[in-house]
């Protein structure tokens, strides 16, 4: 890359099952402000401004760059957005490290919203489309027979998702701009009904509205704060939903986008170079299918990880310190909270969740039939 | 034994009321949806107006122009309305101060549930269709939302295009219809123009059999918007024999907790007479009785 990358401002909105208090303008403009303070930077400062959010059935609003350029401070400058299903927030956040890496901008806002509360995204997975089956599952209906392979397969003890789900709820206790704050035990979890059998209500991510924006700038405009987050590797992978063969459970495209992202990022060996992860984890049961497509478990033996509390806070490898997915879901954000959260990990500023010493961290979201990846590696070191 | 007489007995008869000075032009003002108030000697404005304030002096006869909107002081819920009630559902009495006013009204609140109603929630004046000069010109209050309904409506010609059509027909025949590339020879159910594999057209159709494998599965037991079935079901993956990718259907015709990844089950066909171009022609896929098949048999497909 011709120019390094840094993050020197993070902002997000307090994320609520309904934030009627704010209109859709006012929503991301909160994210974006906070940014710039973080930042120390005004709306003049940005050149440019990249936006992300969920598919358009989400919110039923069409083009809402175009609506929304007033109140993100782009009259008179590029705005455009991405478009890559719940993996969009990683994805915006990749395109927009990649302007200032090209050298096309110097100070680059990117952002991401969700408001669920507007619309309904489970009718807006399943319509009814004439001649194509109805799929009678909604999103946890599709993901869970992936789930019950992924048991199958690997022998995982029945509890690793309730593990997962306790685990990162206690973490979101730690968060004040998360949308749950649940201190659940072991037994809760498993009491709680099961929705899409194997997973259960209480290993499921909540529906939020919310908003995340981050200020990337080049180099030369690093220094306008003392920890700077170094972008250093991006990664972005697709594959279809469907082909003979296909393996659901560890797809090949997210094994790439690690293996992309770790060349980037010159890291050989991902569970001792990286302190700590954010990783989409939308169904407790993802974090052990999740920590073996990126490397962190070999095949069959993520769940062990969990199980033995290696991704707890203060365990060896953390994972999902601000509660994740599972504590804050504004689909089109959650991707760049995932990233924003290991820059904030890396910057040394993630409050009551940071893990001490934190220096090399991993952003990672996957969105659609578990077929878009995208993935950064942010570090306190340039 | 002397029963004791009863025999119904309405008392009914229309006064003629003078409504004075000032609640004359409130109620005239009515009939043209205009809402005054009156102000009072020491400088307050009354909605609904008085001729005489509460301190027992006259009010002014100044009228100040309002807007018909207000906040709720104080309310009370009427689950069961009775006769001359101004709604046949549950509403609100409530004491609404209107924008501008130092003082209450007390009207209805059409509020629909009794969680939507607050001390302190705002509420906009809804006009009665036809008036008369009565107070009950204004029909109701209503709470102020802070959302509007935006609703979506787009019409679409679906064609489902050349080789999901043949599909489609076969299904009308109760067959399966694959597409195959004959250098991958893979099979594709519904078959989909090229191998994605390969970037292969498919040239071949091929019939796949209506009995495969179960290679997994998900008991669903949630309830959502758009859902045409009752919870609890199973929906799950089947690699139908001859073919290299699952469809998804219903599984029935057992107990969920015998259903099991690697059972063999075959489609259940609605009568013959009922078939259309639909993958709805099949009902569900139920045990074939056969043993299982193996693990490996089909873990590609997983």
């Amino acid at each position: 890359m011709a120019e390094h990358c840094a993050v020197i401002g993070i902002g997000q909105t307090k994320h609520r099952e309904s934030r009627r208090d704010l209109s859709m303008p006012g929503l991301v403009r909160d994210a974006a402000l906070r940014a710039l303070q973080d930042a120390d930077m005004t709306w003049k400062d940005i050149d440019s401004i990249v936006i992300g959010t969920a598919p358009d059935m989400f919110e039923g609003v069409m083009m809402p760059e175009l609506w929304l350029s007033d109140a993100l401070g782009a009259a008179g400058k590029p705005i455009f957005r991405v478009h890559t299903a719940g993996s969009v927030g990683g994805s915006t956040a990749v395109v927009a490290a990649h302007l200032v890496q090209g050298g096309v901008h110097e100070k680059v806002l990117t952002l991401a919203f969700e408001k669920q509360s507007e619309a309904n995204a489970m009718w807006a997975l399943s319509p009814a489309i004439p001649f194509q089956p109805q799929l009678v599952a909604g999103a946890g209906g599709y993901f869970a027979p992936l789930i019950r392979s992924y048991i199958r397969r690997s022998d995982a003890h029945p509890d690793t998702g309730c593990m997962v789900a306790v685990k990162d709820r206690q973490n979101g206790l730690l968060n004040p701009n998360a949308h749950l704050h649940l201190d659940l035990t072991l037994e809760q979890v498993k009491a709680s009904p099961m929705l899409w059998d194997p997973i259960r209500f209480s290993e499921t991510c909540p529906s939020s509205d919310g908003a995340v924006a981050m200020v990337l700038v080049s180099d030369k405009h690093a220094g306008r704060v003392k920890n700077p987050a170094w972008v250093k590797g991006t990664s972005v992978r697709t594959e279809r939903t469907f082909f003979a063969g296909r393996d659901q459970v560890n797809p090949a495209a997210g094994k790439l986008c690690a293996k992309d992202v770790y060349g980037e990022a010159g890291i050989t060996n991902p569970t001792k170079e990286i302190d700590c992860a954010e990783v989409y984890v939308p169904f407790s049961w993802f974090e052990p299918m999740w920590l073996e497509n990126l490397g962190f478990a070999d095949e069959g033996e993520g769940w062990k990880m969990t199980m033995e509390g290696k991704t707890a806070l203060d365990g060896e490898m953390p994972w999902n310190m601000s509660g994740g997915v599972m504590c804050t879901n504004p689909i089109g954000a959650s991707g760049m909270l995932r990233f924003a959260e290991a820059a904030r990990q890396v910057r040394g500023t993630a409050e009551q969740h940071q893990v001490d010493g934190a220096k090399v961290a991993v952003g990672h979201a996957y969105g659609g039939g578990s077929q878009f990846f995208a993935m950064w590696v942010v570090s306190s070191e340039r | 034994m002397n029963e004791i007489l009863s025999a119904p007995y309405v008392l009914e008869y229309t006064y003629t009321r003078s409504t004075g000075p000032v609640v004359g032009r409130f109620l005239e003002n009515l009939r043209y949806e205009v809402l005054e108030g009156v102000k009072t000697a020491d400088g307050r404005v009354l909605c609904p107006p008085l001729e005489y304030d509460e301190e027992g002096e006259p009010t002014t006869g100044e009228f100040v122009p309002l807007r018909p909107s207000g906040t709720v002081k104080s309310w009370s819920w009427v689950q069961e309305p009775r006769k001359g009630h101004p709604f046949d559902r549950p509403f609100a009495w409530a004491l609404i101060q209107i924008d501008g006013t130092d003082n209450a009204m007390v009207h209805a609140v059409d509020a629909g549930k009794a969680k939507r109603m607050k001390t302190g929630m705002r509420v906009r004046l809804r006009w009665a269709d036809e008036k008369n000069g009565t107070i009950r010109d204004i029909a109701c209050f209503e709470p102020i939302a802070p959302f509007l309904p935006g609703p979506v409506h787009l019409e679409y010609d679906v064609n489902p295009g050349k080789h999901y059509t043949a599909y489609l027909r076969g299904l009308q025949e109760g067959k399966f219809i694959g597409g195959r590339d004959p250098e991958a020879g893979k099979v594709y159910v519904p078959p989909r123009g090229a191998d994605p594999m390969t970037g292969n057209p498919t040239s071949e159709y091929v019939e796949v059999a209506d009995v495969g494998v179960l290679t997994t599965f998900t008991i669903i037991r949630i309830p959502f918007e758009g859902q045409k079935l009752t919870p609890p079901y199973c929906f799950g993956a089947i690699v139908l024999d001859g073919a290299d990718t699952p469809i998804y259907h219903l599984i029935s015709g057992v107990p969920h907790d015998d259903i099991r990844m690697g059972m063999r089950v075959k489609a259940k066909w609605k009568p013959q007479d009922e078939w259309e171009t639909s993958l709805e022609n099949i009902l569900y896929f139920e045990p074939t009785g056969e043993p299982d098949a193996p693990f490996d048999s089909y873990k590609e497909h997983l």
